[in-house]
């Protein structure tokens, strides 16, 4: 089973909500694996508190152009769609950042001037948790700005056997749509302002494109009726709802999980699991 | 010939600031005095390398100095791989750019002057 937090707006909760999920299940002695796909800023190791056992580079593959063979016909340039590569009269330029290891120039060059050479992006690290959660983070590397090879390379560590709870980017572009790809259910965290509503909104429809199953939390639940009103409108189940509360702030802002700090509020976790359940027909 | 970035394709008209992501770009044959227009739509909504591509749209044309607002580190490394000269400029309309340039009195760029994406 391979759950997927997203939220189309960032800080509403997602990892809050993931972590968590992942804690409960573990303590109600599942076999978890939380799987960091918000390589841009993967948070969730800060409540989750890892060792880690092992580190790997992720790596893309970036044109190298023989300067020797090369009779600059312009014709990899005209050809890229990433614009990440130019031919001026007796140079070619390569722009690393800006390619996405397609290889098409590498196979269109008439005088096979062009081969692969591999470049490092970020990293993942791997290991488990106290309570026995297996855990994989990827990390980009800062400044680069393609998290999809790295996410890639997070879900190569997926676990067949295990309940899979994934962080996934904020936002609906190519990072997202990488992580739901092959999700079994998404839960979108939302919150309850015009701006949260308007992201989810948007983020859903991606949702609905990949035809995933899916359902909303709403955390830090208050007065805004519009997001009900549109959820129960458009029969879009809610799978939980947290309040406003002061004490999960102050528990989050000192990386610690809710259940620890605030064990009250198992049973909403209890909900969501049961509610994932009955959605997706499969027992967690 | 002489490449300036432009809001609406006439000289008239204000000089674009951006560069790669200009709305037309003004051919200016100072030999010949006439003008070609470049629509630079494309490029204008391209999701990426925006600055790239429109520097090889320009190198491919034969111009050898571009006047516009600022140049990112990108469009920079290619007009500077190719010997092209770039002259900032702003607040200005692309026939006044002309007459400046001609009179010496635009700021040639050695390095890009913005960031990326500025």
């Amino acid at each position: 089973m391979k759950i997927v937090f997203a939220s189309g707006k960032g800080g509403t909760g997602k990892t809050t909500i993931a972590v968590n999920l992942a804690y409960y299940l573990a303590e109600s002695g599942k076999k978890v694996q939380y799987l960091d796909c918000d390589v841009e800023e993967p948070n969730g190791h800060l409540f989750l508190k890892p060792d880690y056992d092992n580190k790997t580079a992720v790596k893309v593959m970036v044109p190298s152009v023989d300067l020797d063979k090369c009779n600059f016909c312009g014709r990899c340039s005209a050809e890229c769609r990433f614009n990440a590569i130019v031919t001026i009269k007796d140079k070619v330029l390569v722009f690393q950042e800006l390619c996405h290891g397609c290889a098409l120039c590498v196979r269109i060059c008439p005088e096979k001037a062009i081969s692969e050479e591999q470049r490092e992006i970020g990293f993942i690290e791997e290991g488990s948790t106290v309570n026995g959660i297996s855990f994989v983070q990827g990390v980009l590397n800062v400044g680069e700005p393609m998290a999809v090879p790295v996410i890639t390379a997070v879900k190569k560590n997926f676990k067949e056997d295990y309940i899979r709870i994934i962080d996934a980017p904020p936002g609906t572009s190519c990072p997202v749509v990488k992580t739901i790809t092959d999700a079994d259910f998404v839960v979108f965290v939302t919150e309850p302002t015009p701006f949260g509503l308007h992201d989810l909104k948007i983020a859903m429809s991606v949702a609905i494109n990949m035809s995933k199953l899916f359902g909303v939390v709403i955390n830090r639940d208050g007065e805004y009726p519009p997001l009900k009103e549109y959820l129960d409108q458009e029969d879009i189940p809610v799978l939980m709802s947290v309040p406003e509360d002061r004490d999960i702030a102050e528990a989050y802002s000192r990386g610690e999980l809710l259940l620890i700090s605030l064990p009250g509020y198992r049973d909403h976790f209890k909900i969501l699991a049961d509610n994932i359940m009955k959605l997706t027909g499969k027992s967690l | 010939m002489i490449a300036i970035t432009s809001i609406d394709g006439t000289i008239e008209g204000g000089l674009d600031e951006r560069f790669g992501r200009a709305k037309k770009i003004i051919l200016y044959d100072s030999e010949k005095q006439n003008i070609n227009v470049i629509d630079n739509k494309l490029n204008m909504s391209a999701s990426q390398g925006a600055g790239i591509q429109t520097a090889q749209n320009i190198i491919d044309a034969g111009v050898k100095v571009v006047i516009s607002g600022h140049l990112g580190p990108n469009a920079f490394r290619v007009l500077n791989a190719a010997g092209i000269e770039a002259f900032a400029a702003s607040n200005i309309t692309v026939k006044e750019a002309i007459e400046a340039y001609r009179n010496g009195k635009l700021i040639k760029l050695t390095g890009s002057d913005v960031e990326g994406h500025w």
